[in-house]
């Protein structure tokens, strides 16, 4: 880390007094803007999650979120996460091993970090139409499996606007994430790690097992706690693909803020409140293992 | 070796088959307007709605917006961070990172919480309502989407930065006699042209189609329309939805582009 390094004396950064504010002067706005439009409406959030109607100070705001239906609410959403975060995790790192050590030539390598590139920010609105044209009820691929196989997906259970067509679609944006974050981490690896325990007799499967893994699981669980927190968080996908039906948190907030459903304000702020504390366990996570891996990568 | 080279086209292959088939599937149903036959009609009637035009143009203007007050608020404070305020930096790299935990729907919740009433001091009102007039809307939006594309475009204008050598730089324009603004101006911002243009399509990308922050702050936006269409159009939706993957796919070819011309063994500044 940067701020590790003991202080270089610098020529530039010799500060009198006037200099002082010059040196703040460049920084000041970038704060009140943070500060304005970051920190502020979070923190209205947080002090809204604990007043009642009149501005008192409560708990019973808190005590609400554990009504059956805010439970289930974070439970999907908590099962959406966990299992994209898990499948997108698995197919993201085999392909960036693909990509990387597996031996496909240097465009294959090109080609996937282009569109993991633009496959990563094509969510929202769009991508749940993409999806209704392929997996929707006459969409392109169901069709397809009807008419070469026979086979109705929907009346096998199948539905793209439950929890696995949900959590398909999220796969869509997850998994090319995985890729980008994974490619370099695997580069990292060095040659020279593998030759020596290859001289030492390993394996394979024991490099893999006792080298390999183990450099990489902080930047693997990381990546994938971070991919939890990007799909915790989104909102449009879901809602263009199933128009709120499906009781996800940030499906319920929204409805919240269109009409007030909870029939208390004070309760959509602690369930906001809620999901910041989730995103920044997840996100904190995911740093404090990204810095964890940056003792042997890079 | 053999072995792993096929495992490895088999993951290459089933990443591929997710990667298009959606794109495949879109493009095949945006084509089938017209029964029995394959026709661009669901793109015209798309592209030909006066409506596509008004959000469209409103997302774009926004996006224009947000590019600049990024650009404006992020290159002086990395510039600053990177030259004479070290200590700063986890303190700026931790609030970049912030976006990631209030995503765009508890943004925009705390927005609307804050700004829809006159913030007041002790019964002085320093602050009138924003979310009352168009204008100050458009304020809050522009100001929303800032926030949503800092963690890209902070870590654009750093890895910029990292790539060019600051200090010599700085130093070789202030002993020619040069001021803050012109060093920033003339010198910082053309070195980091790459760096800014990434930043840039990468929010414009983001922008353009966002949903959250437009619907709630009731905004005009493309997101919203295009959101309304998929519920009493068939066709159009999947037609609009191939144009967006176009602007986003150009937007990332182009950063592919520009910055395969740079790679980062440049990286002298350190």
């Amino acid at each position: 880390m940067v701020n590790a390094l003991p202080a270089q004396k610098l020529p530039v950064s010799k500060t009198t007094d006037r200099s002082w504010f010059w040196n703040w002067l460049g920084v000041i706005p970038f704060f009140i803007f943070a500060i304005a439009f970051l920190i502020l409406p979070s923190i209205s959030l947080f002090v809204g999650s604990f007043q009642d109607s009149k501005g008192d100070f409560t708990f019973a705001n808190l005590q609400g979120l554990a009504e059956q239906s805010i439970v289930n609410a974070y439970w999907l959403s908590i099962r959406v996460s966990a299992v994209t975060a898990l499948g997108g995790g698995l197919l993201g790192f085999l392909l960036a091993y693909a990509i990387t050590l597996g031996g496909t030539p240097r465009w294959v390598r090109a080609a996937i970090t282009t569109f993991s590139g633009v496959a990563s920010n094509f969510a929202g609105v769009p991508l749940a139409f993409a999806f209704i044209a392929t997996l929707g009820r006459t969409g392109f691929a169901t069709v397809l499996f009807r008419d070469l196989f026979g086979f109705n997906i929907y009346s096998k259970g199948f539905n793209l606007y439950s929890f696995y067509g949900l959590s398909l679609t999220y796969l869509y944006f997850q998994f090319p994430l995985m890729v980008l974050i994974m490619a370099p981490a695997l580069d990292g690896l060095r040659r020279e790690w593998r030759e020596a325990s290859e001289n030492l007799g390993a394996s394979s499967a024991q490099y893999w097992r006792y080298v390999a893994l183990p450099i990489l699981l902080p930047s693997l669980l990381g990546t994938m706690i971070l991919l939890f927190g990007n799909a915790f968080g989104a909102y449009a996908t879901a809602y263009a693909l199933t128009g709120g039906r499906l009781n996800l948190v940030t499906i319920l907030i929204g409805a919240q803020m269109r009409g007030d459903v909870l029939h208390n304000p004070g309760l959509g702020y602690a369930l906001a409140f809620g999901m910041v504390v989730i995103m920044a366990i997840s996100i904190g996570l995911y740093t404090w293992l990204q810095r964890r891996t940056e003792r042997w990568l890079k | 070796m053999k072995r792993s080279s096929l495992w490895g086209w088999l993951w290459v292959l089933l990443g591929a088959v997710y990667f298009l088939l959606p794109l495949y599937g879109t493009f095949d149903f945006s084509l089938r307007a017209q029964r029995g036959k394959l026709s661009f009609t669901a793109y015209q009637s798309a592209l030909t709605d006066p409506e596509f035009l008004r959000t469209f143009a409103f997302s774009f203007r926004m996006a224009v917006f947000t590019i600049i007050l990024s650009i404006l608020l992020i290159v002086p404070t990395a510039y600053w961070v990177h030259l004479r305020l070290r200590r700063l930096r986890p303190v700026v790299e931790f609030i970049t990172l912030l976006p990631f935990v209030v995503p765009g729907i508890i943004l925009v919740f705390g927005t609307i919480k804050l700004y829809s009433k006159p913030i007041t001091l002790f019964g002085f009102t320093l602050l009138p309502a924003l979310t009352n007039t168009h204008a100050t809307t458009d304020i809050l939006l522009v100001a929303g989407y800032s926030v949503l594309a800092l963690p890209y475009m902070y870590r654009a204008v750093d890895t910029g930065l990292r790539t060019i050598d600051v200090r010599t730089l700085t130093e070789a324009a202030q002993s020619l006699g040069a001021g803050w603004g012109t060093i920033l101006w003339r010198i910082i911002l053309p070195n980091l042209r790459t760096a800014l243009l990434s930043g840039a399509l990468i929010t414009f990308a983001t922008v353009i189609g966002e949903l959250t922050l437009a619907t709630f702050l009731a905004r005009p936006a493309f997101g919203p329309y295009l959101a309304l269409l998929g519920n009493h159009k068939t066709y159009e939706p999947s037609a609009l939805a191939i144009i967006s993957f176009v602007i986003t796919w150009a937007a990332m070819g182009v950063i592919q582009y520009i910055s395969r011309g740079n790679p980062s063994q440049i990286a002298g500044g350190r």
